[in-house]
């Protein structure tokens, strides 16, 4: 269960690298809107200051019998020092001829409409300077004459402005990017969480636990999840099919064994003949063998499918213990063999029930099968250091010198055991089992006649 | 002892019943669980032997029944799955055992017994003979106020010439009933168990007479 599924990349890093993305975007319309705004302002409060000073002078413009009197009020000028100590430069036009100031500063390109000033950015001198520029006409000798004035200021204190508010913007715009990244982040975890806790939900459940998912999802990983208790209940019903179908396959084949085995010991009962007894004998012992073979292959395909995904649970193991050596018993008595048991109380152990009931099962099986008439079996269960120890002893033929590792393979029985009816897979099961539980399964010859099995979990 | 079973497959409850009559039992068939449930409300019946598969019900439905209603023969079932989740399942819902299909009369018989002794009843199942009475439940035979156990093949080796007394029981015979047929043993084995017989019996006036090259049989003097 544990194969990779082809990812086509995580939903959660797209919908952070989205988001993130629109964090940009913003943050960059941000910073360019907040340094635009900044830098219109600063434009703006500077142009009414110039403007300002020229409506001053202009406003201080006076005539006498020569003509136009030019008195530049000192405000004009101290207005403008007072916000920054950028150089002032002036230039005032009396019809169109430069009456004071510098006359290479650059008059706007068309003064006819500046009755109210007009501002303007311009190169003068190897620098830029804002310039304010306004015209008065005022009558001499009843003729009207035009008045340009011109007022500039170089820009070295809007620039330090201008410096400031970028920065400012910038931070501003660094600092919305990294708190909406922050906030994508969480956004994302907090989207993509039901979706591992619906996985989770399924991860965590044991190996044979097909209930549908009940624990509610948000509403679009509802048709998932719907999918998936379809899925579940499909896979379910097909199990429960398919356990009805085995039970079912099973009764129908056992109980017309039940009745040749049964007619077969009526029949011979009334055995005239050393043949005839021959015979029935024969036939009860294959409708056995068949029996057994038959319940030994179940077992078997179920210990390969179990094996894989192991139901583990607690379980009382010295109850366990007792209740395989109960359902034996009245085998054993059969050939009044003595089962003598040393199980330590309240032995509780974690592994597979149906496993380890099978392989202990199997072992006891073993155990009577091959003892001989009036023997003595000896279990004995108890902790031990690595975990649980399970021993069971038998005076019976012993290996005989077939090796374990030959025994426990599928279908392989020992020399010496071909009058015994077994289907070669018992020993196989056991070593599986203990093989899925880590544990181990040890056969060895006694000392004196017989087999010791140790089964340790 | 008198036996309920409970199989819908004719063909095996007539075998069944033949086969446990042999034994000199009573046996009462019921088909279906609705025979069933009327067997069992009128008779008091020392077992029941239960299919779990019947045309009108599962033989579980039965047990519980059974078990609600405060009736508590011992119920054997004779299931056909051998899963060990079944046979859980089978003994927590209150059966006593459980023998899978085919089965054994031998080791059905020694269940039966075991089930028996374990409930500790009021189940007399005793043969009278001479002066010894052999317990089949407890496996125990008495002579006078003197009593003694019997190992089971001894007790079953009784129990067959105790059947018929002075019948001729031959050496073959004797071994196709006492030993499983997965075994193969002489007819001499059963000379061990006639010898062991011969001693618990010792001091009362049953004698088990040799045949020579035939068999034994079972004579009160």
């Amino acid at each position: 269960m544990n194969n990779a599924v082809p990812s086509s990349g995580s939903l959660g890093r797209r919908l952070l690298i989205q988001l993130l993305i629109v964090a940009a975007i913003l943050s960059a319309l941000l910073y360019l809107a907040v340094r635009a705004v900044a830098n219109q302002a600063a434009v703006a409060s500077h142009d009414n200051i110039l403007g300002a000073s020229a409506a001053a002078i202009a406003e201080q413009l006076g005539t006498d019998n020569d003509g136009i009197v030019i008195d530049i009020p000192y405000s004009a000028f101290s207005m403008l020092g007072a916000i920054s100590e950028d150089r002032v430069f002036y230039r005032i036009d009396i019809d169109n001829e430069t009456a004071t100031g510098y006359e290479d500063l650059p008059a706007p390109a068309d003064s006819t409409n500046t009755s109210k000033p007009i501002f303007y950015a311009t190169q003068f001198r190897d620098t830029t300077v804002r310039v304010a520029a306004q015209t008065r006409v005022i009558p001499v000798n009843n003729k009207p004459v035009s008045v340009l004035i011109l007022v500039a200021q170089t820009r070295r204190a809007q620039d330090t402005i201008s410096a400031k508010v970028a920065n400012t913007a910038a931070a501003l715009g660094i600092g919305f990017f990294l708190i909406a990244g922050a906030m994508s982040w969480f956004a994302t975890r907090s989207t993509v969480k039901p979706l591992y806790a619906v996985a989770n939900a399924i991860g965590r459940r044991g190996a044979h636990d097909l209930r549908p998912l009940q624990s509610p999802v948000p509403s679009e990983l509802s048709p998932l999840v719907k999918s998936l208790n379809d899925f579940i209940a499909r896979l379910r019903s097909s199990l429960n099919r398919t356990e009805t179908f085995m039970a079912e396959a099973a009764h129908h084949v056992r109980t017309p064994l039940a009745t040749v085995r049964t007619q077969a010991e009526i029949a011979l009962r009334q055995a005239e003949t050393d043949a005839s007894r021959k015979t029935l004998r024969t036939v009860i012992r294959a409708v056995d063998e068949s029996s057994r073979s038959a319940s030994q292959l179940l077992d078997h395909a179920m210990i390969s499918y179990r094996s894989d995904q192991l139901s583990t649970e607690e379980i009382d193991y010295t109850a366990l213990v007792y209740e395989v050596i109960r359902a034996l018993s009245a085998t054993a008595e059969l050939k009044d063999l003595a089962v003598l048991s040393d199980i330590e109380p309240g032995v509780s152990i974690n592994g597979d029930r149906v496993l380890i009931e099978i392989a202990l099962h199997n072992l006891l099986d073993n155990a009577i099968k091959y003892s001989p008439f009036d023997g003595t079996i000896s279990i004995e269960m108890k902790r031990d250091e690595q975990g649980c120890l399970f021993k069971i002893s038998d005076q019976g033929r012993g290996l005989d010198g077939n090796e374990q590792s030959a025994l426990v393979q599928r279908f392989q029985r020992g020399e010496n055991a071909k009058d015994v009816v077994g289907s070669g897979l018992g020993l196989t099961m056991v070593e599986a089992i203990a093989k899925a539980h880590k544990g181990t399964f040890v056969l060895q010859q006694n000392t004196g006649p017989g087999t010791c099995a140790t089964f340790s979990l | 002892m008198r036996f309920l079973l409970i199989e819908d497959n004719a063909d095996l409850a007539l075998s069944v019943s033949e086969r446990l009559k042999l034994d000199g039992h009573a046996v009462d068939w019921a088909s279906s669980l609705e025979q069933a449930h009327s067997c069992a409300s009128g008779i008091d019946y020392d077992l029941i032997l239960l299919d779990i598969m019947l045309p009108d019900g599962n033989g579980q439905d039965f047990l519980n029944t059974q078990r609600q209603s405060n009736r508590d023969t011992p119920v054997i079932v004779m299931t056909a799955q051998n899963s060990v989740s079944d046979r859980v399942a089978l003994l927590d819902s209150g059966a006593d055992d459980y023998v899978t299909k085919p089965f054994d009369f031998a080791e059905l018989e020694a269940r039966c017994r075991a089930v028996l002794r374990r409930r500790g009843g009021s189940v007399k199942n005793t043969i009278q003979f001479a002066d010894i009475e052999v317990d089949l439940l407890s496996a125990t035979i008495r002579i006078g106020d003197e009593t003694r156990n019997l190992r089971n093949r001894e007790l079953r080796l009784l129990e067959i010439l105790l059947s018929t007394p002075d019948r001729l029981f031959s050496k073959a015979h004797l071994v196709d009933r006492l030993f499983s047929y997965s075994e193969d043993p002489s007819e001499n084995a059963i000379e061990v168990y006639v010898g062991r017989l011969r001693k618990k019996l010792k001091g009362s006036r049953a004698r088990i007479e040799t045949v020579r090259g035939i068999g034994y049989r079972m004579h009160s003097e």
